[in-house]
């Protein structure tokens, strides 16, 4: 049922020093990349250039420098192919009020190039996959943020494109709605097989929903890589023990056994209650099973052991830094996405 | 995913029925995500789809109870007269219809004009307002594809409303015996002249409706528009009849749609003018006129191009 995704080479868009100028305003500065199958983020500020990338990758708007490829076709000569097998969900409101959700999507759906019949059939279905079923008969009117959200999302989906691009889904929802939706997108990658880019100027958001982070800044890219990279590859473990008599301080005890087994600690920084706590880089399940022994051999109570995940935001704000001699130069020129 | 009981083997729909017990084991299943291996049938199937939507969205059909009534009203009133002439010509034996298959659309002006300034904001305003058009342009369908959807399908619902009560007319005619010549080719030079007037009363409707996305001040601007031209060039025909400049009454018809497409039915399509003093214009101005009338047709197409190249995202 769920359409065979094993296919993880297929790069789904590659563009090759890209760029787009307007008259007073660089929005893409030669920008290179690939995205391959998957939840991909797009994260920058805003005016970073992500939705004028989108544009040039839907064919709309032509690049002033470089190419673009989006699922194996060229975005300057075959712009309509592209379309018909890609879906877009826009950031602003695009739903007239006067007409349901079922009529709306499906015309929307037809437009897409679905036979009637098919359209009607998708809409149902597609529908019901973002969680909108009874009310789909009335107007969108008098519909709540998320459930608009909803049907920008399955008027997105409806064609069952192989990509979509899915511009800032989660703005004006509450924290209950924000967490819906992005169990949703996660959805469209692993239960309907479609991938996703999707843009955010939150990274937190991000880091939970996205397989791969593109950072773009000043239509620069900053940064691209798998969430894994960003939060996995120095993950540390906290380690918080208890004080016993045996061994008055638990913590030192601890430290200078662990020491003594050839593992390397430091303390959990300038934090309260840091002096308790021990940080050590983790190589994998042998970690934990080392302080796991170790702990039980002085007999200490293990008040909790867990994985400290670095935040995308901290990748971040290295990257900024690096670019923040750069930046300066740019808050002059002022930018516009 | 799908989650059914051994017990019942294949619950096809025929099964179903048939089975007393099946209504205990009807429930919900939940089935996953079907992907879609059908054909796509692309762009101009989706042009296609946005004209018969619109012509049908023009007459309210497949939209709320409410947006019906006015389309339908308007076209019960524009064939009403029809029927009624048609009634009087048969009751009567009359020799011919009291009106001219192309003076009918001429009468019935003020309808017409309600209709285009109702639903041309209808068509386009609507997209414009609440930006449904990057949508539109996020598919296979480009801007020119729009444009020729949206103006084709006004263009022949206003066909539809002008053309009805000429057919009422003509059917009537035949049944009230009149000459089938004569009859015939007043009926096909008034298609040829509402024809005209549909293509430019729609362009004219479309572009005042393109640059209001607020729906009321483009009612308003259409019903302006079409009034206001209307009434100035009849009122400075009437003052050069009165001051015996009558070589200025068919060129002031240049200025108005509708006298525009007066103008062209009497040069060329054997109409009566509508004029002060009947003075329409002559052949050679007819010229002028018809050129004019293509003119403002292609000049609406281009602005409304123009207008939905800018509409991106």
């Amino acid at each position: 049922m769920v359409r065979d995704t094993s296919v993880d080479d297929v790069t789904v868009i590659a563009t090759e020093s890209l760029s787009k100028r307007f008259p007073k305003v660089t929005a893409l500065d030669r920008l290179s990349v690939d995205v391959g199958p998957g939840v991909t983020g797009l994260v920058g500020a805003n005016g970073a250039g992500k939705s004028t990338l989108i544009k040039i990758l839907l064919g709309l708007s032509p690049a002033t420098e470089g190419r673009a490829d989006v699922l194996g076709l060229d975005v300057a000569s075959e712009g309509g192919a592209i379309r018909e097998l890609v879906g877009y969900m826009p950031e602003h409101d695009c739903l007239p009020p006067d007409v349901s959700a079922t009529e709306f999507v499906v015309h929307m759906a037809r437009m897409s190039g679905l036979p009637p019949t098919a359209a009607r059939e998708r809409t149902a279905d597609t529908l019901r996959h973002v969680g909108l079923y009874e009310e789909r008969y009335r107007p969108i009117g008098g519909y709540s943020t998320g459930m608009k959200q909803r049907v920008k999302l399955a008027q997105a989906l409806v064609h069952d494109p192989r990509l979509v691009f899915l511009d800032e889904p989660t703005n004006g929802l509450d924290p209950v709605g924000r967490d819906e939706m992005l169990g949703l997108i996660r959805r469209i990658h692993t239960d309907f097989g479609i991938s996703v880019l999707v843009t955010s100027h939150l990274l937190g958001e991000l880091e939970r929903t996205c397989d791969h982070v593109v950072v773009i800044d000043g239509g620069k890219l900053l940064r691209s890589s798998s969430t894994r990279d960003f939060t996995q590859t120095t993950t540390t473990l906290a380690v918080e023990v208890t004080d016993t008599d045996e061994h008055p301080d638990g913590t030192r005890a601890l430290r200078d056994a662990l020491h003594a087994r050839g593992m390397d600690t430091h303390t959990g920084g300038g934090l309260p209650g840091a002096g308790h706590i021990l940080l050590l880089t983790s190589q994998g399940e042998e970690t934990y099973d080392l302080v796991r022994d170790t702990v039980a051999d002085l007999g200490l109570g293990l008040i909790r052991m867990e994985q400290r995940r670095h935040q995308i935001a901290e990748v971040f704000k290295d990257s900024d830094e690096q670019a923040s001699t750069q930046d300066a130069r740019k808050e002059t020129a002022g930018h516009d996405g | 995913m799908t989650v059914e009981r051994p017990a019942a083997p294949a619950a096809t729909r025929a099964g179903a029925e048939r089975d007393p017990r099946a209504g205990e084991q009807t429930r919900i299943h939940n089935i996953g995500y079907r992907g879609y291996d059908g054909p796509r049938l692309g762009r101009a199937y989706a042009r296609r789809s946005l004209y018969s939507q619109s012509l049908r969205g023009a007459y309210g059909l497949g939209r709320s109870a409410k947006s019906k009534v006015l389309p339908m009203l308007l076209f019960v009133v524009m064939c009403l007269p029809a029927g009624i002439m048609v009634a009087v010509a048969v009751a009567t034996k009359a020799g011919d219809l009291p009106v001219d298959y192309t003076r009918y659309a001429i009468v019935m002006q003020a309808v017409i004009g309600l209709y285009v300034a109702a639903q041309a904001p209808q068509s386009v305003s609507r997209d414009l307002r609440f930006k449904t058009v990057p949508l539109y342009f996020s598919r296979p369908i480009e801007t020119v594809d729009y444009v020729r959807a949206k103006y084709a399908a006004l263009a022949s619902a206003l066909f539809v409303l002008t053309a009805a009560p000429l057919l009422v007319l003509y059917v009537g005619a035949l049944l009230a015996e009149l000459d089938f010549t004569d009859q015939t080719k007043g009926f096909a030079q008034g298609l040829v002249s509402v024809a005209l007037l549909s293509l430019l009363f729609a362009g004219i409707g479309l572009v005042i409706a393109a640059v209001t996305p607020r729906r009321g001040f483009g009612v308003a601007a259409v019903i302006a528009a079409l009034t206001i031209s209307y009434g100035a060039v009849s009122t400075l025909q009437g003052i050069a009849f009165a001051q015996d400049s009558t070589g200025a009454v068919p060129w002031l018809g240049l200025f108005s749609p509708i006298t525009l497409i007066d103008g062209v039915q009497t040069a060329f399509l054997g109409a009566g003018s509508a004029f002060p003093g009947g003075f329409g214009p002559s052949s050679g101005q007819g010229v002028v006129f018809v050129l004019v009338t293509l003119g403002a047709i292609a000049g609406c197409y281009g602005l409304l191009m123009r207008r939905y190249r800018k509409v991106g995202l």
